[in-house]
């Protein structure tokens, strides 16, 4: 070694500890093995993974309501006589009404969630919890696991195709009739943050398995089950325009809206919400991105057939995919270069910057009702009942330069325009314009959008004017009547508390 | 008028409501009303049928309502041809009824 001074390596010290290499140290070729990280059941997986009382455990809600891993899982673990878990998942549907058995048996005494629905929402916002649930946005639940304000100690992680090692996807390239989800993408964040991360799939495909959503190195143990849901609940077919005529006049509004916002130019990056009026705007977006010869740089979010169809025919460049919304957009996303599975963080990450969502021109979101300071609750019914989910409602309405609120001014009695949402989700500092089908009213904070679109005669009206509109149709309705105990938390996304929900008063008098 | 027989107009349909009038068990109007937005418009939807009764002279009935979200107007109109009906009346004037 001579005149090479090694010592000067700063990390020489480890180098050392590791020795002199010795050919007999080598493993010889006929003892390299590939490991498996595959256990014969879910028991054995909770068993393995040391789950314990009082710890938290995840699950994502990629298949929607065909999703069988929450219950299949949860029955495993009350039979092993674990209690007093947090669950944290990613969302929950109607599927999940088993849980309220293992409520009550005191296997679960926590929720985080960004929604849910059905006789478990309905039980809880009845009281069932001593605990308030607390529900987040998509980007907020993202960023507190990574900050570890939400620790998950073990994640149950359903991918309909991985590998013997772990390397788990939403699709798969090696089998056919495999379930399918699309992107994985609020599943990322738990894999590659929990302490111990358990892939069930129903479909163990040759390594590697790639693409891949989850790689081995965040995966722990795999399991394999026989069916992962139902694969109607998972996935509708290509997600149909609405026929609905009030709709497609809101959406015919919100179109004409986003035209002459000044966010309509070449190059421009989107958002649709799931909802029938959300989902019709694209279609007129189309007609007018080909009548100017427009194009979209990129597409975000929840993403369905329509915007496929639009990437397919060269309308949008690219598209970020946190969550397919039907089988047309998982297609996609196994078929199409430019079509990207995200995480929680990089899509709606509060503390990061560089969130996708902070580079939307604009968004169009759906809403259950809407305040005359444009305050939108996506989350309770106007029966003060859980029935929603927060989604990435308020983190897209903040990221993007223009938020676009649908909605019909009343859905039979109910007016949608009010004087104070049930519960506030998304503030309405964030929500820039509301489109109704009787009226459009752009938030005052926003006089540069007034003034755009007032310059191309597109007839406007305020806030508090569709409120009377809507009372006029509909009358004031009295309002409704709550218990002082808190039974849920209604986090913006930064997570801090937004609003509260309190327990219904249902003591009935009849007449 | 008096009711007769039991007898019902309207649909489950959303945005309606289905009332049935029956003789009444013993005098005055009784409401039995079952609505999705019992909570916020229940006392109004019940005030708009007694009224309506009040109107066309049904002083005695019990009436069955369900209700999936009607404006009042519907509630009028479907109170109205019920209570003709259970009062075996064809003498309407439905032109002039608002």
């Amino acid at each position: 070694m001579g005149r090479v001074d090694i010592s000067k390596i700063p990390n020489i010290d480890k180098i050392n500890f590791n020795g002199e290499y010795t050919p007999e140290a080598v493993t010889p070729k006929s003892e390299v093995e590939m490991p498996s990280k595959v256990l014969p059941s879910i028991r054995d997986a909770i068993i393995a993974s040391g789950l314990k009382d009082g710890m938290t455990i995840s699950f994502h809600h990629h298949f929607r309501n065909g999703d069988y891993v929450v219950n299949m899982v949860m029955d495993e673990i009350a039979k092993l006589g674990i209690k007093d878990l947090t669950v944290a998942a990613s969302s929950l549907a109607s599927c999940h009404a088993p849980l309220i058995e293992h409520i009550k048996n005191g296997v679960i005494t926590h929720i985080e969630t960004s929604g849910m629905r059905g006789e478990l929402a309905e039980a809880i916002s009845r009281g069932l919890m001593d605990t308030p649930v607390v529900f987040r946005s998509h980007g907020g639940r993202a960023d507190a696991i990574k900050n570890d304000e939400i620790h998950i100690d073990v994640a149950f992680l359903g991918a309909p195709s991985c590998d013997v090692l772990g390397n788990a996807n939403g699709y798969t390239r090696d089998e056919s009739g495999a379930t399918m989800c699309g992107s994985l993408g609020y599943a990322k964040v738990d894999a590659e943050f929990s302490d111990c991360a358990i892939v069930i799939t129903d479909h163990i495909v040759p390594y590697p398995n790639t693409p891949l959503a989850l790689p081995a190195v965040h995966i722990r143990y795999v399991v394999e089950v026989e069916e992962l849901g139902d694969p109607e609940g998972i996935m509708s077919g290509a997600t149909r325009y609405t026929k609905n005529p009030k709709e497609l006049m809101i959406a015919k509004n919100a179109a004409n809206v986003i035209e002459h916002s000044g966010y309509f130019y070449d190059g421009f990056a989107m958002q649709m919400g799931s909802g029938g009026a959300a989902l019709a705007t694209a279609r007129f977006l189309r007609e007018k991105m080909e009548e100017k010869g427009i194009k979209a740089h990129f597409a975000l979010g929840g993403i369905t057939g329509q915007i496929v169809e639009m990437h397919e025919a060269g309308l949008i460049k690219k598209i970020l995919d946190v969550q397919s919304f039907d089988l047309t957009a998982a297609e996609s996303l196994k078929n199409n270069r430019f079509h990207t599975q995200i995480d929680g963080c990089f899509y709606a990450g509060y503390d990061y910057k560089g969130a996708a969502v902070n580079a939307l021109d604009f968004v169009v979101l759906s809403a259950l009702e809407i305040d005359t300071d444009f305050n939108v609750n996506v989350l309770t019914g106007s029966d003060g009942v859980i029935r929603g989910a927060i989604g990435g409602h308020p983190d897209t309405a903040a990221g993007a330069k223009m938020s676009v609120v649908v909605a019909p001014l009343t859905r039979g009695r109910i007016p949608t325009i009010v004087d104070r949402v049930n519960t506030v989700v998304t503030p309405g500092i964030t929500v820039d314009v509301v489109v109704t089908d009787q009226g459009i009213a752009v938030n005052p904070n926003r006089p540069d959008i007034i003034e755009k679109l007032e310059a191309a005669d597109i007839l406007l009206t305020d806030i508090e004017s569709l409120k009377v509109r809507a009372e006029k149709i509909v009358g004031k309705p009295d309002p409704i009547k709550f218990k002082d105990r808190v039974v849920a938390l209604s986090l913006y996304r930064d997570n801090s508390i937004i609003d509260v929900i309190r327990q219904i008063d249902e003591d009935d008098e009849d007449e | 008028m008096k009711i007769v027989k039991p007898a019902s107009a309207g649909t489950l349909e959303s945005s309606d409501i289905q009332i049935r009038v029956e003789p009444a068990e013993q005098p005055g109007i009784e409401v039995h009303l079952t609505s999705s937005v019992k909570q916020q418009f229940g006392k109004k939807i019940i005030q708009v049928i007694r009224d309506t009764l009040e109107e066309i002279g049904v002083t005695d009935a019990y009436v069955e309502a369900v209700d999936k979200g009607a404006l009042d107007c519907a509630v009028r109109a479907r109170t109205a041809a019920a209570a003709f009906r259970a009062a075996d009346n064809t003498d309407y004037e439905w032109r002039v009824r608002s």
